[in-house]
């Protein structure tokens, strides 16, 4: 019989703890089948955050890092620094990436260290049971905004692709989202393109993927991705929010 | 190399610390220290393979040593009190995953922003741990530039043995003060390969899959992990402990000091034996382990204990401890910057001479 379809080798067969519904288990899947296919296993060491992902290093299949919150940027600098042929990347949530290690992720892109970002935003705190995030959209209720985020007393959202693309250091930023078949297929190819520009030697690489959270939303997983798709797109819009020109 | 050059502390210990095979620095400036970074930019970019990079804080700085370790090099990262309580996150993530690479504290006044003037006020941070959980550092303090720099090229080798870091713990007389260095050849000692090294794995490649971490989530497992670092640690206390004594055979009178304080006392001490008084002097030299058997033994025949410290009294606890209760064991500081004098530690002894009596 012919094979139709393969586990990729970048994951262990170890069973993921993400809660039903969750997109987490998706997105490591475009990551380990992206570097699956740009044959760089043997290359790849992973850093892994604090938060949902803490145990992505149980997960992905190549030599890993588990970093302090917030701080991965700065670990795969170091780790990145040390063997430039390395295919380093950070796999972060918004709590993780856009609060405690806003200065980390800010510097590494502005330096145009080398690596690939995967920032995960599902605009909450999951692992610790739901709490505001510096992405949490206004009015949205969480177990510390229980009476909806109040743009007056904590203040906006934050546009982390955007923010970033303003400065000159980054090789490519995008913002995509795996709320349907169509845009998981999307975002696959601007994570492939990440790493395919990593390994070119073109400086730092970031792709935003806009995720859904049902547990911490209070959802069911359906309502999850439509929660994600009428109310998270319109403020974070995607799309590639910057590209160097080819050198 | 092998000839005598004028050297100021902080730069002397940069050099060592590239004549030891140190090809990764990440620091950020802050004052008394900043010489040992700016060495490093100047020198790691003509080294093969060298690099330095300035970090966009204390915090980035120790997390970009957790990487570069964690991928096998030899790493150092330097800062002086502030910055050093704003490393302690990172120091303690570094302990954990058992990582090893060099830290060098050149202490300032404290607490909170303090002074820029050198301090010993760091001793309980550094040797309890510092940071977060409970582990331990080797901890090397030196009292001379020459010192410094043939203890910051054992702190990488002991840092590679242990798999732990090893803090080089100066004050800010020791970074600032210029003094004839001799910069020893430097012979790497047989050490574990680090095969742990997260470097590039594959399936059937010869190792384990590296996962450089210090989550253990399971009880059980985290306390046997615990476990296995202090059994490291007791090693280390076993067969690491160095300290320097003089004339404490015969001494009534035994000063305990450590790093430029020491350099005073000795100077105290010959007053005092010029002056007819039995004084001696035991220097640790590892802060931790600290030094307890010259301590113990000098207790059996001396009749008091002085520690003298620039701090209001922290390696003063260690030495009770050693002595317990047999003797008494006085304290002298001075903190703020201040430096003790060689006639206030005289008086001092003095007048333990005189109530002896």
């Amino acid at each position: 019989m012919a094979v139709v379809y393969e586990k990729t080798k970048l994951l262990t067969d170890k069973p993921l703890h993400y809660c039903p519904g969750c997109t987490h288990g998706i997105i490591h899947r475009l990551v380990a089948e992206a570097l699956d296919e740009l044959g760089v296993q043997d290359k790849t060491i992973g850093v892994a955050p604090v938060g949902c992902a803490v145990f992505a290093y149980d997960y992905f299949n190549c030599d890993m890092m588990e970093a302090a919150h917030g701080r991965a940027p700065a670990v795969a600098t170091g780790c990145k620094r040390v063997n430039p042929n390395n295919v380093v990347f950070t796999y972060q949530g918004d709590g993780d990436l856009a609060s405690i290690g806003a200065a980390e992720i800010t510097h590494a892109a502005t330096r145009g260290e080398n690596i690939t970002v995967i920032f995960v935003n599902n605009a909450i705190y999951g692992m610790t049971g739901g709490q505001m995030a510096p992405t949490t959209l206004p009015g949205q209720v969480t177990t510390t905004s229980p009476y909806g985020r109040d743009t007056n007393h904590c203040g906006y959202p934050i546009r982390v692709s955007e923010m970033l693309a303003t400065l000159d250091g980054p090789a490519y930023i995008a913002r995509v989202s795996v709320h349907d078949v169509k845009h998981i297929m999307e975002a696959k190819k601007a994570i492939k393109k990440a790493f395919q520009l990593q390994i070119e030697g073109k400086g730092f690489t970031m792709v935003e993927v806009l995720s859904s959270c049902p547990t911490n939303w209070g959802m069911t997983p359906q309502e999850a991705l439509k929660w994600l798709q009428e109310n998270m797109i319109p403020q974070y819009p995607l799309g590639v929010k910057k590209e160097k020109e080819a050198e | 190399m092998g000839q005598k050059m004028l050297m100021k502390g902080n730069e002397a210990i940069a050099e060592a610390a590239i004549q030891a095979g140190c090809r990764f620095f990440f620091g950020y400036p802050i004052t008394p220290q900043n010489q040992i970074p700016e060495y490093m930019s100047k020198r790691m970019p003509k080294v093969e393979g060298g690099c330095f990079l300035q970090a966009e804080s204390e915090v980035a700085a120790i997390n970009m040593v957790y990487g570069a370790a964690g991928a096998g090099a030899r790493v150092m990262t330097s800062s002086s009190s502030p910055g050093i309580s704003l490393k302690q996150e990172g120091i303690s993530y570094i302990v954990g995953a058992e990582l090893p690479c060099v830290i060098v504290n050149m202490v300032r006044g404290g607490p909170g922003l303090g002074s820029i003037q050198p301090a010993q006020s760091d001793y309980y941070q550094s040797t309890r741990g510092g940071g977060h959980g409970d582990y331990r550092m080797l901890v090397l303090a030196p009292s001379s530039v020459q010192e410094a720099v043939e203890l910051t090229q054992q702190a990488f080798d002991l840092a590679d043995k242990y798999r732990n870091p090893v803090l080089v713990m100066g004050d800010g007389l020791i970074g600032q003060m210029m003094e004839p260095v001799e910069m020893p050849e430097y012979v790497k000692p047989e050490l574990p390969e680090k095969t742990w090294a997260a470097t590039g794995w594959k399936p059937g490649c010869g190792r384990e899959r590296a996962v450089i971490n210090s989550l253990y989530i399971d009880p059980s497992v985290l306390e046997q992990h615990n476990r296995k670092l202090f059994a490291k640690y007791a090693v280390m206390e076993r067969e690491e402990c160095r300290w320097q004594e003089e004339m404490t055979d015969d001494a009534d009178f035994v000063i305990v000091a450590y790093g430029t304080t020491a350099r005073i006392a000795r100077s105290a001490m010959r007053k005092l034996r010029d002056k007819g008084i039995k004084a001696g002097l035991i220097r640790p030299i590892t802060l931790w382990p600290f030094p307890n058997a010259p301590i113990q033994k000098a207790a059996e025949h001396a009749k008091a204990f002085l520690t003298v410290e620039m701090s209001m009294g922290q390696m003063v606890d260690d030495v009770r401890l050693a002595v317990n209760g047999k003797k008494p064991v006085e304290f002298y500081g001075r903190t703020g910057g201040i430096v003790p004098t060689v006639r206030e530690i005289v008086e001092q002894i003095e007048n333990m001479a005189k109530e002896a009596k």
